[in-house]
């Protein structure tokens, strides 16, 4: 483990920017948290975390696949992907750094998405342990410990410290340029035990998944509960955008006037067009929609991943929900500890 | 450098062959600039086909894997692309990538059965590649029995290819029927799945449907009723995709994705999935 103070964060974030490009939660002017490139005189923001995850850095809101040229009959493919740069993510929670695995088990199986890869290759996310943690957060539920977050590098901040201790190659190969002090684990551990009792008072604290996982479809599925805390639903799509671990995207078309360039971006099982089709539309309703997205994060993708949920228990949705319903009150609701 | 080889990225594809075979479905032989097949599949798999500008959409490939020269597919008109492709001309460029998804298990579970196919409409496409793919290795399988039917005799796909070929095989049970009465048509007309309960087939037989939800719902009922078990009977089934590989989230059913756990389900499997498709 190594410590600095914390008023040589800027100086690592600048020998850090000699080789890739820094991003960390600033206040913008709203004073929300957003992730924003570091230079010289960005502070790093006191809010608990960011309005959206990191999940840009590696799946961007809209990125250009290829380009096609069309002449006449002839079409010619242009592949237009580039090596993404080499860039470090600083001060990521316990819940966005599992979003990762999440969002690895969908992309980085075969066939691999490569737009994906190539970002997670040269990203290095260094996490911090939460010392705040909100009356929305419930990572605990999920078997996240955010006192010890993972990511290739992880940081705890006490009052006028920073303690680093790298987790994966990558992290060491940075950790090793920043020549910090070696030192011992014991102001950490002080610290972890401090913010281990603030998450056992938090309201969610008791929150289980005990009554969700792989083959609980046929348990769950036609339950009649889903049409009341479907009911107010708006299908605005809101919590699907702010979700590090929601990943459905579309694929579309535009044409600059000088080729047709293919994207995607991200979609949303909320949307009623989602699965819309010349033919049909196989969830009709917003009842439908609205368990697809609930069914996937707490039965199906468990069913595929050995037992992962598809939630960090980050609690976006809980606070952007414009009629506050959300992951929790399903999981009290349908799970049956309400 | 670690930009592999990305599963999104198509490749081009031109029409070499366009046959109009009803009213709204026209067959389309693919191949690459080079004049080749541009991928091998097994019946059943499907490719992505688009039209840059258009979009891109699912379709079966209708034409059997022993066909060493070139894909075809069978294209009803009835979206963007559809309509798109439906204009094209030979010599037009397309993109296709593919195979996706999982085959009808011709090479276990089918060997050494009788076979029963019954379609309905433009149903037909995907099990043509089955089909063809059985007479093509005949010796591996017991009898085959088709049963097509469609709105009318004009409606009939691939109806030059079911007479001249499938109807003359040994051993292979053509059943046609048409909704109305036609001049001109006479053979069986009524729906298929009275037919399929008309021609009472012994259950020795393992059974593959493929045609609208109506037909498949009625044809099943029918099955039952004169004794197939859900593990005899195999559909394949279509719902909206973009990425083809499982990714963007919305062709599931249940934990199943369409493009990669399918589109070829047994129904015991799909009895097992929520009524979602």
């Amino acid at each position: 483990m190594f410590k600095c103070s914390i008023d040589s964060l800027d100086k690592i974030f600048a020998e850090i920017s000699k080789n890739a490009t820094v991003y960390l939660p600033v206040d913008n002017d709203d004073g929300k948290a957003v992730y924003t490139k570091w230079e010289n005189g960005v502070k790093w923001s006191n809010e608990l975390n960011t309005v959206k995850s990191l999940k840009d850095f590696f799946f961007p809101q809209v990125e250009n696949l290829m380009e096609f040229k069309v002449e006449g009959k002839n079409i010619e493919i242009k592949d237009i992907r580039t090596e993404s740069e080499d860039f470090v993510v600083f001060g990521v929670r316990a819940c966005d750094v599992r979003s990762f695995d999440i969002l690895d088990r969908v992309f980085l199986v075969e066939p691999c998405d490569s737009y994906y890869a190539n970002r997670r290759e040269h990203g290095v996310i260094i996490s911090v342990a939460c010392t705040r943690p909100s009356e929305t957060c419930f990572c605990n539920t999920f078997g996240i410990d955010a006192t010890s977050p993972n990511g290739d590098i992880t940081v705890w901040k006490t009052e006028d410290a920073l303690y680093w201790n790298a987790n994966t190659e990558k992290g060491k190969a940075l950790l090793d340029k920043l020549n910090l002090d070696e030192c011992d684990d014991s102001a950490v551990n002080e610290q972890k035990a401090k913010t281990a009792e603030i998450m056992k008072r938090l309201p969610l604290a008791s929150l289980t998944t005990e009554n969700f996982g792989g083959g609980k479809t046929d348990e769950l599925f036609n339950r009649p509960e889903w049409k009341t805390l479907s009911e107010s639903c708006l299908g605005c799509g809101t919590c699907t955008f702010v979700c590090p671990t929601c990943q459905c995207y579309d694929i579309k078309e535009f044409n600059n006037g000088n080729g047709v360039i293919r994207f995607r971006c991200w979609d949303s099982c909320m949307y009623s067009d989602f699965t819309k089709m010349a033919h049909g539309n196989n969830r009709l309703s917003q009842v439908e929609r609205f368990r697809q997205r609930f069914m996937h994060k707490l039965v199906y993708y468990p069913e595929n991943n050995e037992g992962i949920f598809g939630c960090v228990g980050c609690g976006r949705c809980l606070a952007k929900c414009p009629i506050s319903m959300n992951i929790v009150k399903v999981m009290k609701t349908i799970g049956g500890n309400d | 450098m670690s930009l592999m080889k990305e599963p999104l990225i198509p490749v081009v594809g031109v029409i070499t062959d366009v046959r109009i075979d009803t009213p709204d479905i026209k067959t389309f032989r693919v191949v690459t600039p080079d004049g080749k097949k541009a991928f091998d599949h097994m019946p059943g798999q499907c490719a992505m086909l688009s039209i840059p500008g258009v979009g891109e959409a699912m379709f079966s490939i209708t034409s059997s894997p022993t066909n060493t020269e070139y894909m075809e597919f069978s294209i009803k008109k009835c979206g963007c692309v559809t309509e798109w492709l439906h204009q094209a001309e030979v010599g037009q460029q397309i993109t296709l990538r593919g195979p996706y998804g999982k085959n009808f298990p011709v090479d276990d579970a089918f060997v050494g059965q009788n076979l029963l196919f019954v379609a309905g409409g433009v149903g037909l496409a995907p099990l043509r590649s089955v089909i063809n793919y059985c007479r093509h290795y005949r010796e591996r399988y017991g009898t085959i029995d088709i049963v097509y039917g469609s709105r009318s005799k004009d409606d009939l796909l691939q109806y030059k290819e079911i007479i001249e070929e499938w109807a003359t095989d040994e051993g292979v049970n053509v059943h046609l029927t048409i909704d109305r009465e036609q001049e001109g048509w006479d053979g069986h007309v009524g729906f298929v799945p009275n037919y399929v309960k008309e021609l009472g087939f012994d259950t020795n037989k393992t059974a593959v449907l493929c045609g609208p939800p109506i037909m498949i719902k009625f044809t099943l009922d029918g099955l039952y009723s004169l004794g197939f078990e859900k593990t005899q009977v195999y559909t394949t089934l279509e719902l909206k995709m973009k990425c083809a590989i499982g990714k963007c989230g919305r062709c599931n059913v249940g934990s199943k994705y369409v493009c990669k756990d399918g589109p070829v389900f047994r129904f015991d499997e799909l009895d097992e999935l929520p009524d979602e498709y």
